[in-house]
């Protein structure tokens, strides 16, 4: 009994880093969204719609991942060409859209939400996922992309000037980021078996900006610690079970005033 | 002596501020041309339009015979013409190589396929633009820089840094925007080499700068402004004694050095 | 029919433009987002609530108790939330977590000692029915009306004529140069804090005047809807803030007269991105430029 409810913790722990990597892409390039939660239930209600029509669910993530990714390029668009705030509103407000979209379709429940969800989710295939994530970030870090997304995260006139396509860089880096959320929400739906839509409401959004920023948004590996950290925590304060919630928001604000880069350094930094 | 660049009766305005009136001026590829002027003159504003920074009011600018105005930096760039920026603009989050790099593969685009292939592991685009960055870096003799951080450097080599990302790209015409700001005679001296040294490449270099020792020995011609127009236009020893120019100098209370 | 839900609206409407303009107010002067502001409005709500409930006060009371608890809460947040972060290289995302966390506590806290489900806002207007012409109000919503358009005009003048007012104008245009004038930026944000926060307080109460039932988690939804107000309406503008706040408020009750009524909330959305796309800067384009 026990080691099962540990396992379903370690399985959303991974679900949860796995979003929280799926915000630091396009946090690299200075595209800060408040909306992951919108393309974690993209993906999650198109992948549990085509494993209840029977399909596999490699396909069924990926499919859903898909979906999401194109989400992410509509998304994206607005976001090009305004400044890092309009794009947080932006993002927050795509995020409320896509959760009243989903509150009213009634093909995947309205309201009500959709049960009823096949159980195909083990911990090997998140973690497994997560490594993947982990090694597109590394490898993309050391390609022309991972440059182009710290340069105009720097500055984007100037990276427009030194020949970096705005448009593309930031489109591609938004619809991966929104692909890996689309995935975990694949993850999701097969795990939690009943999903509705305000299980990805503002909170989900919120909840995924705190893993990145906690651990440090610099670094690629805040985020794993970030979503550590927020996904344990409230597992560990089970013993001060009513004043977890309280606890923990104090948390946030005093981890947000004494280390307001996040916990971890960024990279650079510790080289010298 | 083909034109290489043409610009065109350009002028620009900031509301009721005319920073550029109806500028004209012929680069000549192969050559260094200088922008010179008391400081005011419009030589920035004139450099930014020509980088596709800013854009004109009026007025047309063509590379190679082609029209360009109106176009985006990056679409330029890709069209050969590179530039620096006066205060240094680096990554700051990326090594002195990488910096390089990004020049480099201003002009290479391998498209979607290429891109993913290049992902999964066929970095040849990679590869190739890594060992440009580092030709570069030896080309402003600042090899074995390739892993420092920008931070780390002076400013000399920041700018240095600067040129060699915009070499990288393979430009055709190089814009340098005072490169030689706050350098001592010997580094005048290397930048001097350095832009005889780009010359000698092939490359044709449109330049902004107020050391006139420098101006003077490298430069093929030399137009100069005042209060945004031309004023004179024509080769160093031809503007050193042009009436006009001196009296732009003197008159605006800068440091008259014209002679070399 | 028609005229009746403007009317509607615009009542519904004043209580977004109140908590979009003090998201304003914080964004002029600090450039930054408040995520805990919804949560200060539920506050001014639960005080106002509690004034009725306990003390059997009318509802002026329940706004006075409203505006001063959220003011006081508003001064708070900005001292324990904002500025320690400010004095130690002003990072522009660590607000977002501090002010995260400040509203989760917050959220607790109200569900410690008001329970999570949503409550009854007692209140002792009259629920008489005035006439005018081919509309009707009632008294509770004409109390709105002039409670929320007196605020209003309240900040119009405050804001245009005394020199806390322009304090804040200044300090929005560019904090930099109002600290070099002498003005002590800590206190006008703080102000500036206390003020928005007021106004939010204010719309908290209206807001459970005209729906009858406020909960702990009201402010997450007006939260986010104040946010798109305020970009509907120009980042940074106040007049903007109003005009569209009025503007959602109209839609909102339209939609839900005329079209499928579970959208109601998308709207404030959709109309966002709209304004986004086309003309970024708001509105009346009087908001910060949008692009970079």
């Amino acid at each position: 009994m026990w080691s099962s409810y540990w396992d379903s913790v370690a399985v959303f722990l991974g679900i949860n880093v796995l979003m929280g990597i799926s915000l630091y892409v396009p946090m690299t390039a200075g595209l800060i969204s408040l909306g992951q939660g919108a393309f974690m239930a993209i993906g999650a209600y198109v992948s549990a719609l085509l494993t209840k029509s029977n399909v596999p669910f490699l396909p069924a993530l990926l499919a859903g991942g898909a979906v999401a990714a194109a989400a992410g390029l509509v998304a994206g668009a607005p976001a090009l060409r305004i400044r890092g705030i309009y794009v947080m509103i932006l993002t927050l407000g795509f995020g409320e859209i896509v959760r009243v979209f989903f509150l009213n379709f009634e093909p995947t429940g309205g309201a009500s939400g959709m049960g009823g969800i096949r159980p195909l989710t083990e911990l090997w295939q998140v973690a497994l996922a997560c490594l993947i994530a982990y090694a597109v970030v590394w490898r993309m870090r050391h390609l022309r992309l991972g440059r182009a997304m710290i340069a105009i995260h720097e500055d984007d006139l100037v990276a427009e000037a030194m020949g970096i396509n705005l448009t593309r860089t930031k489109l591609v880096s938004f619809s991966l980021g929104a692909l890996m959320a689309g995935v975990a929400g694949g993850f999701y739906a097969h795990q939690a078996l009943f999903i509705d839509a305000n299980q990805f409401d503002f909170s989900r959004s919120a909840i995924t900006f705190l893993y990145v920023v906690l651990g440090g948004a610099a670094n690629p590996f805040g985020s794993i610690v970030g979503a550590a950290i927020v996904t344990l925590l409230p597992e560990l304060l089970r013993v001060v079970q009513d004043w977890r919630m309280t606890i923990f928001g104090t948390m946030l604000v005093l981890v947000a005033v004494w280390r307001p880069d996040g916990l971890l350094p960024a990279p650079r930094l510790r080289k010298s | 002596m083909t034109t290489l660049l043409r610009i065109d009766h350009v002028s620009r305005r900031f509301g009721g501020y005319i920073a550029l009136n109806d500028a004209s001026c012929e680069i000549v590829e192969g050559h260094v041309h200088a922008l010179i002027g008391p400081n005011g003159a419009g030589k920035t504003t004139l450099f930014n339009i020509v980088s596709g920074v800013l854009r004109p009011t009026s007025g047309k600018l063509s590379f190679q015979g082609v029209d360009y105005t109106g176009c985006r930096p990056d679409k330029i760039l890709t069209m050969g013409i590179a530039r620096n920026f006066q205060q240094v603009r680096l990554v700051r989050g990326l090594s002195v190589l990488e910096n390089v790099m990004i020049g480099a593969h201003a002009r290479i685009d391998r498209g979607l396929i290429g891109n993913t292939a290049e992902f999964l592991g066929f970095a040849v685009a990679e590869r190739a633009a890594r060992e440009k960055a580092r030709m570069m870096l030896e080309f402003v003799d600042m090899a074995g820089s390739g892993e420092m951080q920008p931070d780390d450097l002076t400013l000399v080599d920041q700018r240095r840094l600067e040129i060699a990302r915009a070499l990288a790209s393979d430009p055709r015409l190089l814009l340098l925007d005072e490169p030689a700001a706050g350098m001592n005679p010997t580094e005048l001296n290397e930048l001097g080499a350095l832009i005889s040294r780009i010359q000698a490449n092939g490359l044709t270099v449109l330049l902004v700068e107020h050391h006139m020792r420098l101006v003077m020995s490298i430069s093929d011609r030399i137009t100069v402004l005042s209060a945004g127009n031309i004023i004179a236009a024509g080769p160093p020893k031809v503007i050193q004694r042009d009436p006009a120019v001196i009296a732009a100098y003197l008159g605006n209370g800068d440091e008259p050095a014209l002679s070399s | 029919m028609l005229a009746q839900q403007l009317a509607n609206g615009v009542m519904l409407g004043s209580t977004y433009a109140l908590v979009a303009i003090g998201y304003t107010l914080i964004f002029g002067v600090l450039r930054l987002l408040h995520l805990a502001h919804g949560e200060v409005f539920m506050v001014g709500a639960f005080a106002g609530l509690q004034l009725v409930l306990w003390w059997q006060f009318g509802p002026m009371v329940a706004l006075i108790g409203g505006l001063i608890s959220s003011a006081v809460l508003g001064m708070l947040l900005e001292l324990v939330a904002f500025r320690p972060i400010r004095k130690r290289g002003n990072s522009h995302l660590a607000p977002i977590v501090s002010t995260i966390g400040a509203g989760l506590v917050l959220q607790e806290l109200m569900t410690k000692l008001f329970g999570a489900e949503q409550m009854p806002f007692a209140s002792a207007i009259s629920h008489v029915v005035y006439h005018l012409g081919v509309i009707s109000v009632t008294g509770s919503q004409l109390f709105i009306l002039s409670v929320a358009t007196a605020s209003m005009i309240a900040l119009h003048l405050f804001v245009t004529y005394t020199s806390y007012g322009m304090a804040m104008r200044a300090t929005s245009e560019n904090l930099q140069v109002a600290a070099v004038l002498g003005i002590n930026v800590n206190t006008v944000i703080l102000v500036t804090f206390g003020v928005a926060s007021a106004l939010g307080g204010i719309a908290g109460v209206l807001v459970g005047l005209n729906f009858n039932a406020i909960s702990p988690f009201m402010g997450v939804e007006m939260g986010i809807k104040g946010m798109a107000v305020m970009l509907i309406g120009g980042l940074g503008s106040i007049y903007g803030a109003m005009v569209a706040g009025l503007l959602l408020g109209v839609m909102e009750v339209l939609s839900v007269a005329y079209l499928e009524s579970s959208l109601r909330d998308g709207f404030a959305f959709g109309l966002m991105i709209i304004i986004l796309i086309f003309r970024p800067r708001g509105l009346f384009q009087t908001g910060i430029r949008a692009e970079r």
